[in-house]
């Protein structure tokens, strides 16, 4: 199980340089522990698209961020990601919040996202892993090295919701 | 004033900065500078010049970062106004204001006559330039680029019809590897 303070220190170990994010509900609880951790800064931008570019020109200046976001804003983000990943090949890694996973996992929601989100990732060509309550910070550390290492995207698909 | 002699007062007040152009500018900008510190952003994801180059003058402040950007594509991600003043950097956007989508042919972009300075300001940036003629923009480019960003300089420029969709200078991987390259020495 991911919190704030878990997730903060998890990047602080990575050398994550800035968070570049547009919260949900779930990884917006993370605020607190993220605005308190030195190592890392903070960059809040007004759409998912934002997210990716800002974390490009990041990678292009020799920084380490990672983009927080949710599933609908990165369905939104699209062109971003093909421009950031697929153009300009830069190691882009980004954790994305599913919204209503567990209920869609016991058939209890309307909510589409759970549906969509798999295949769009895969149609984006993004390699990726989904954490659930299981997974822990070692589990991030593990993940996003692993994509540094490979010195290529990556992404971690949150589960969220009830 | 047309979009050429826009350019041609930015190349000489650039300084040392980082040069990021998009849509049309990208068919002129690199017979005026054509150095690592150029970057021409093609392909692009449209709207996102300035973020991307926000980005770029967050990892280097003391660079400074411009980027050129047209008005459709400012238009297209009008929140960038917002991030930029909510997130502070060496970073100065000028958008050419030419009322078209010139690289698509010429159509008109939606909102006619759109006033880009009274957004920027609006959304919280305090140094906000606006010039209608070259001789304006000739006589202010030097305070106008002058310290820190973020500020946002817009230029109404005439707009063309029948331009063709500008071609890269250089594949996209060789201007990453040098702009990269530039940025570590």
């Amino acid at each position: 199980m991911l919190d704030g303070p878990a997730v903060a220190a998890a990047l602080r170990e990575c050398g994550v340089t800035h968070v570049i994010w547009v919260p949900d509900t779930h990884i917006g609880a993370w605020e607190a522990a993220l605005v308190a951790e030195p190592s890392l800064r903070l960059i809040r931008v007004c759409r998912e698209g934002e997210a990716i570019a800002v974390a490009g020109g990041l990678l292009l200046g020799g920084k380490k961020p990672i983009v927080l976001i949710q599933c609908t804003g990165f369905f939104e983000a699209g062109d971003a990601l093909r421009n950031i990943v697929h153009d300009m090949k830069l190691p882009l890694f980004l954790i994305v919040g599913v919204r209503s996973y567990y209920a869609h996992q016991q058939g209890k929601t309307a909510d589409n996202c759970p549906l969509f989100t798999e295949p769009i990732v895969q149609a984006w060509q993004l390699p990726y892993q989904v954490f659930t309550e299981q997974n822990g910070t070692a589990d991030l550390v593990s993940c996003y090295r692993q994509a540094q290492a490979e010195n290529r995207a990556g992404a971690i698909l949150l589960a969220e919701g009830t | 004033m047309t979009h050429q002699q826009a350019l041609e007062v930015l190349a000489g007040q650039r300084g040392q900065r980082i040069v990021i152009t998009t849509m049309g500018s990208i068919a002129i900008w690199p017979k005026l500078s054509d150095t690592p510190l150029d970057f021409a952003y093609i392909p692009s994801s449209m709207g996102q010049g300035p973020a991307l180059g926000l980005g770029l003058a967050l990892a280097h402040p003391e660079r400074g970062v411009i980027v050129v950007n047209g008005d459709g594509c400012t238009l297209m991600n009008l929140g960038c106004l917002v991030t930029m003043a909510g997130n502070p950097a060496n970073l100065f956007l000028i958008i050419i204001d030419n009322g078209l989508y010139e690289v698509t042919g010429g159509q008109a972009r939606p909102g006619g006559s759109v006033d880009f300075a009274g957004l920027a300001r609006s959304a919280g940036i305090e140094r906000v330039y606006q010039f209608d003629t070259a001789e304006a923009w000739r006589a202010r480019a030097a305070e106008a680029l002058s310290g820190s960003g973020p500020a946002v300089i817009c230029l109404k420029v005439d707009g063309k019809l029948g331009q063709k969709t500008p071609a890269p200078p250089q594949p996209m991987r060789g201007q990453v590897a040098r702009l990269r390259q530039a940025l570590t020495r």
